[in-house]
């Protein structure tokens, strides 16, 4: 198993950390991980990105130019990712806030209403998690309990009560793609 | 200790408390600033130095005065400081005092940008300041091998009495990988018999690097030469990917040696014999090993986030005969596996037409 | 029925380009920028101006200001300026410094400068951080002011006082004109732009050094919305950093 994700949008919608998840709960079961964010002038442009890579080997180039998934949060994302995501590759689009197409008939294209969903359970920053859950259920790369885990290990303690709220939406996007 | 999760520049930066750095001084600059940051707290809560210079000029003149006194210091930067730390690092080679110096690696000339570059191996084993002195220079490809790597350094700093470089490109600062950390030493209470600490009931001690008779500047110049001669016997280290065997052998370091092992499996997996040797240690640059396995190999192939400077290394190891071929990419543009996966398959067609 | 008039009361410089900066909202040095460029179309002199940029959030003025424009190494403007000037004293030279830029690593240069009464035009944005590396202490950062640096606020036990450049570069023979202005309020920035004149003026005129801080903010790395950090200038920044002029040499008040 080698895996790269991408998770991507504007800063502020919780790219990195929901990449940074996902690497805590791969670790904590015993994978190899590497997360490497976009920084650099980009990051004062607003877009905040990360690359996770998963692998049961050590991992060597721990970015890549076609990923094997991503999380697409707005539509700049889109417009650069549904080009780079590798044939046959799984796109989680946040569609409450991305109205392009996917224009491609080679990937799996999982369509989620991110910003809705979460501010309809209590806070849009849930976001990301959302489309984490719905990427876990297009792509169990670790399993749901795994990220629950992270997020109850992993939360500084002054975000500790957020756990639950997040663990509720996370289930909750995995449902949406799981009935899709 | 457990594996946790690490940004590169905060572990290098703990790696560093728990060496024992004692004081550390620097000035924030991208991609390098969070370990300045990490520090600025960290040190404090500790009770130990932390202070945030005006400019690196300050910092590393600074941080030549506490080595003066014999105590483990630090400081950090990125390619255009390490620029302005040249002064300070010729006096503090010439002073033969120990200091540990992280560069994080960003695209240049100029103010360039915060991209990740290699761009400055030139910089750090051959030109980091006036006269005849060479750091020792490490260079970690994994944040774990940084934290190692920046561990052992103040160690070899003083086993030395140099500078030590650990050198990485933006990349390594900035990801995050799970690393162990060593467990914290005790800070050293001992003192080197050179260190200033007041002459009381002895005559007074001297650090200095001016030698106005030229036979003794040049004795000072054979014991620094003395000195490189021995770490270049003592502190080779590389890596290798599947070397043994390998047809084409790619030589990286840092990033650009994790980018080669990945495009290294990829020819494996088109049945091209790639292989990858990464020096670990720029200077000494692990010259006897490489030449030894490119007896073995047909082609090397040089990749680098620069124009080709470690490549002079590459050729004056092999021998200007041998077939060294070169792909890098600069300003910050990193080259993907894909990309020197190409050029390991360009060579394997011509060499199958020789 | 009477008469309607028009009359253009405002409009962009001539001395700025029509593009979008990258400035984060709320950030004063846009307006920073817009007194310079109406002080320059004012004095006519946009044709034979030379700015030079610093290393800092205003790296990039150099797209904003329609005039010549260099870029320094950190710090190091008022030397390039000084160059400039000793070789083109027919051309108006100025810089356009942060506060680490010009008090921290660029110290050295910018006293110099002054010192030697360079006759060269600097304004100084004092934001009391550091911006663009994302939010670092700044060698005009006010006591107990939390930064990413001092994370537990500025202790200055270790790591000083906020320096203040006017009244340091005041008691230097060479200033011919120091003032220090805010652009927190429209009352305000009229008179910062009045300064600004004073300043270029001083220069033309071949009085010597002349320097105009600038109190602005940084609401990003502040970590506070735009009128919350125009509130914070006034009643934090002020009391430490007074407004007023402190050096106008004689030949200045006759300009
Ligand atoms: C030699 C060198 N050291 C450090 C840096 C990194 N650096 C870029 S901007 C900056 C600070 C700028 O702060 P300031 O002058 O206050 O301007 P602001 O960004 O707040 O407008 C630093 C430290 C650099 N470019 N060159």
């Amino acid at each position: 198993m080698h895996q790269s994700i991408v998770v991507s949008g504007f800063g502020g919608q919780g790219a990195l950390f929901a990449g940074q998840l996902l690497t805590y709960a791969a670790m904590d079961i015993g994978r190899q991980v590497t997360w490497i964010p976009s920084y650099g002038p980009e990051m004062r442009g607003g877009v905040a990105r990360c690359t996770v890579i998963i692998s049961d080997e050590e991992i060597g180039s721990p970015i890549v130019r076609n990923p094997d998934v991503v999380i697409v949060l707005n539509n700049p994302s889109m417009e650069k990712f549904r080009e780079e995501l590798k044939t046959g590759g799984v796109l989680v689009v946040n569609s409450s806030m991305i109205n392009l197409p996917a224009e491609r008939q080679d990937i799996r294209v999982f369509n989620i209403p991110g910003n809705d969903i979460a501010r309809g359970m209590g806070d849009v920053r849930m976001t990301n998690m959302v489309l984490m859950g719905g990427m876990l259920a297009a792509n169990p790369v670790v399993p749901l309990a795994a990220v629950e885990q992270a997020l109850r290990d992993h939360l500084p303690e002054r975000r500790k009560h957020l756990v639950e709220p997040n663990i509720q939406v996370l289930r909750r996007g995995y449902r949406e793609v799981a009935n899709y | 200790m457990a594996r946790e999760l690490w940004k590169g520049n905060e572990a290098l930066a703990e790696a560093a408390v728990r060496a024992g750095v004692v004081a550390y001084f620097g000035y924030p600059i991208t991609p390098q600033t969070e370990l300045l940051e990490y520090l600025s707290l960290r040190m404090v809560r500790l009770g130990r130095t932390f202070l945030q210079a005006e400019s690196e000029l300050a910092a590393i003149n600074m941080v030549y005065g506490v080595a003066c006194t014999g105590v483990r210091v630090m400081t950090s930067s990125s390619s255009p400081g390490i620029s302005l730390m040249q002064e300070g690092l010729s006096y503090i080679a010439a002073s033969e005092v120990p200091v540990v110096l992280v560069d994080i690696m960003r695209g240049g000339p100029g103010l360039g940008n915060i991209q990740p570059s290699q761009g400055d191996y030139f910089q750090v084993t051959r030109s980091c300041g006036h006269g005849d002195f060479r750091p020792l220079v490490l260079a970690p490809a994994t944040v774990q091998e940084g934290v190692d790597l920046v561990y052992e350094a103040f160690d070899l700093a003083e086993k030395y009495r140099t500078v030590v470089i650990v050198v990485a490109d933006g990349n390594i600062g900035q990801m995050m990988e799970p690393a162990e950390m060593p467990p914290m030493r005790d800070i050293s209470t001992e003192q080197p018999d050179w260190a200033l600490v007041g002459a009381d009931g002895r005559s007074h001690r001297i650090i200095t690097s001016l030698f106005l008779s030229a036979e003794k500047l040049e004795t000072l110049n054979l014991r620094l030469q003395a000195k490189v001669q021995r770490v270049r016997e003592n502190e080779v280290r590389y890596r290798e990917h599947r070397a043994e065997d390998a047809d084409i052998l790619m030589v990286g370091f840092g990033t650009m040696g994790r980018i080669a092992q990945t495009a290294a499996d990829m020819a494996r997996q088109k049945g091209i014999r790639a292989g990858v040797f990464r020096p670990v240690s720029l200077f000494p640059f692990p010259s006897a090993a490489l030449e030894t396995r490119s007896h073995q190999a047909r082609r090397i192939l040089v990749v680098e986030m620069s124009a080709g400077q470690m490549l002079e290394d590459v050729r004056l190891a092999v021998g200007k005969d041998y077939p060294v071929e070169f792909y890098g990419r600069m300003g910050g543009v990193i080259p993907l596996p894909d990309e020197v996966f190409d050029a390991v398959e360009k060579i394997h067609a011509e060499m199958c037409h020789d | 029925m009477t008469e309607v008039t028009e009359e253009l009361v405002y409009q962009r410089p001539e001395s700025l380009t029509q593009v979008h900066t990258h400035y984060c909202p709320g950030c004063t040095h846009g307006t920073a920028h817009r007194l310079v460029g109406e002080v320059l179309d004012e004095l006519n002199v946009r044709g034979r101006t030379i700015g030079i940029a610093p290393v800092g959030c205003s790296v990039l003025a150099y797209y904003y200001f329609d005039v010549d424009f260099a870029e320094a190494a950190h710090g190091r403007a008022p030397a390039m300026a000084t160059g400039m000037k000793r070789t083109h004293p027919d051309k108006v030279i100025f810089t356009y410094q942060g506060d680490g830029d010009l008090a921290a690593i660029g110290t050295g240069e910018i006293v110099h400068a002054a010192g030697r009464g360079e006759n060269i035009t600097v304004i100084f944005i004092n934001n009391a951080i550091y911006g663009m590396t994302g939010g670092q202490m700044a060698p005009t950062t006010l006591e107990d002011q939390k930064t990413s640096s001092s994370p537990l606020g500025r202790d200055v036990s270790i790591a000083g006082y906020p320096l203040r450049m006017c009244e340091l570069l005041a008691t230097l023979d060479g200033a011919a004109y120091i003032s220090r202005q805010s652009l927190h309020d429209v009352r305000h920035i009229r008179r910062a732009k009045k300064a600004i004149l004073t300043a270029f003026k001083t220069q033309m005129a071949g009085l010597g050094f002349s320097m105009v801080e600038l109190l602005s903010t940084c609401s990003t790395n502040w970590k506070m919305d735009p009128v919350e950090s125009l509130e914070w200038l006034r009643d934090n920044m002020i009391p430490y950093f007074p407004l007023g002029d402190f050096k106008v040499a004689e030949a200045v008040k006759e300009l």
